[in-house]
């Protein structure tokens, strides 16, 4: 990432991947209201990929709107984050990445609402009120499990360790970008310390910190994942309904 | 379609017109009381009205609809050459909802949101009177609801479940 296009590209489409990621427990989370809390969530991630695609597709000029840049593109020219794209797992697996991106999706879109970039300040502004639900929901998850019975502790805090590595892309260093990802790892560290210890599961050990979703070097989960997302609108181009 | 005979008389304003327009989810409250209508503007020379609104999510499925709602509102006014405009700054707040507009949504058994706690202050959580026996014994079963901007709450005096509109 480093101008004003890479930048809303990435956090686009680390929404728009999230969104569809989240869609797939549509009919199948444990509970009804849980289904419909995820499906809540998934469209609040979807609206926030429709603005910043939009604003990238303006600040390109190359004539893509949103619906090019998220239908038209192959998974090397992707640029969200791993995390997003990693499979479902069990729920706990999907709670921990929802709340590892909620605790950074919630300083980031707060920081971009006091950025010099006006459009990216207004996309912030209104979407941070929406992570600020999203944080509570997964940290309220995570509790729940993690203090929970024996075995959704065990679950909770394998999901933990196994996500966890995927974090750490999200926060690399980034001068240029109109907000400086490594300037939000406070505020998560913050956020995911206490979670977790009132949760009563371990923060894993920081290691092993693969990368490359920001260059388009991805997981081989994410081409079916777009697959899936692109086959319709691919066989109808420019179809209406 | 016979029209009304403040709209035959021409009388209805384009602001008139764009405020009557109902929520297509909540249909109780108009736009105009949930406060996503922002702007009813007319060009002096060319009569063209601009309307501006904001979504109260930014993945709101309603938007369409509410647009050509408007449309359609307008157009039954006598305005034709109109245009819908969407903006997202300022982020909608459910402080801009009416004080009409929360008395229409409890009326319909929709418990209306609290003030939204300014910035850096501690929130105090008060409790949600179930809309329908007005009990403060109520208990949040999902905080996540039929739209995006309610959740489903319970109450524990009359065990009836209700939607309450989310501080936002």
């Amino acid at each position: 990432m480093n101008g004003p296009f890479d930048f809303a590209l990435a956090l686009g489409d680390d929404a728009l991947v999230a969104a569809q990621r989240l869609a797939e427990w549509t009919t199948r989370a444990p509970e009804m209201e849980e289904d419909i809390a995820l499906a809540n969530i998934a469209l609040d991630q979807l609206g926030a990929a429709r603005l910043l695609l939009s604003y990238a597709g303006e600040l390109e000029g190359a004539g893509r709107d949103e619906d090019a840049l998220a239908y038209l593109r192959d998974d090397r020219e992707f640029r969200n984050a791993l995390l997003v794209e990693l499979p479902n797992g069990d729920f706990a697996v999907t709670m921990a990445k929802l709340f590892f991106l909620a605790a950074y999706q919630l300083p980031l879109y707060t920081a971009l609402a006091g950025c010099s970039d006006e459009r990216l300040a207004a996309i912030g502004a209104k979407a941070r009120k929406e992570s600020a639900y999203h944080l509570d929901h997964g940290a309220l998850w995570v509790k729940r499990l993690g203090d929970g019975t024996e075995e959704s502790h065990r679950r909770m805090q394998a999901a933990v360790d196994e996500v966890w590595p995927y974090t750490h892309e999200l926060f690399a260093a980034d001068q240029a970008a109109p907000v400086d990802p490594a300037t939000l790892r406070p505020a998560f560290d913050e956020t995911v310390g206490s979670v977790l210890a009132e949760a009563t599961l371990t923060r894993p050990e920081s290691g092993w910190a693969p990368a490359g979703g920001r260059t388009g070097v991805h997981t081989e989960h994410l081409a079916y994942l777009l697959a899936e997302m692109q086959v319709l609108h691919r066989a109808h181009p420019g179809a209406k309904w | 379609m016979s029209a009304s005979p403040a709209i035959e008389a021409g009388t209805v304003s384009a602001r008139e017109a764009a405020a009557s327009v109902v929520d297509p989810e909540i249909r109780v409250i108009t736009i105009d009381e949930l406060g996503i209508l922002r702007a009813v503007e007319e060009d002096s020379t060319t009569g063209r009205i601009t309307v501006t609104i904001t979504p109260t999510y930014t993945g709101c499925p309603a938007m369409d609809v509410i647009r050509a709602d408007i449309r359609r509102a307008l157009a039954v006014a006598g305005h034709l050459d109109a245009e819908v405009r969407t903006v997202y700054s300022p982020p909608w707040s459910t402080d801009w909802i009416s004080e009409g507009g929360r008395a229409k949504l409890a009326a319909a058994g929709i418990a209306p949101p609290a003030a939204v706690p300014a910035a850096g202050v501690v929130p105090l959580t008060l409790a949600v009177r179930c809309p329908q026996c007005g009990s403060p014994e109520t208990e949040q079963v999902s905080r996540f609801g039929s739209t995006a901007c309610k959740a489903l709450w319970r109450c524990r005096s009359c065990s009836e479940p209700f939607d309450h509109l989310k501080a936002l």
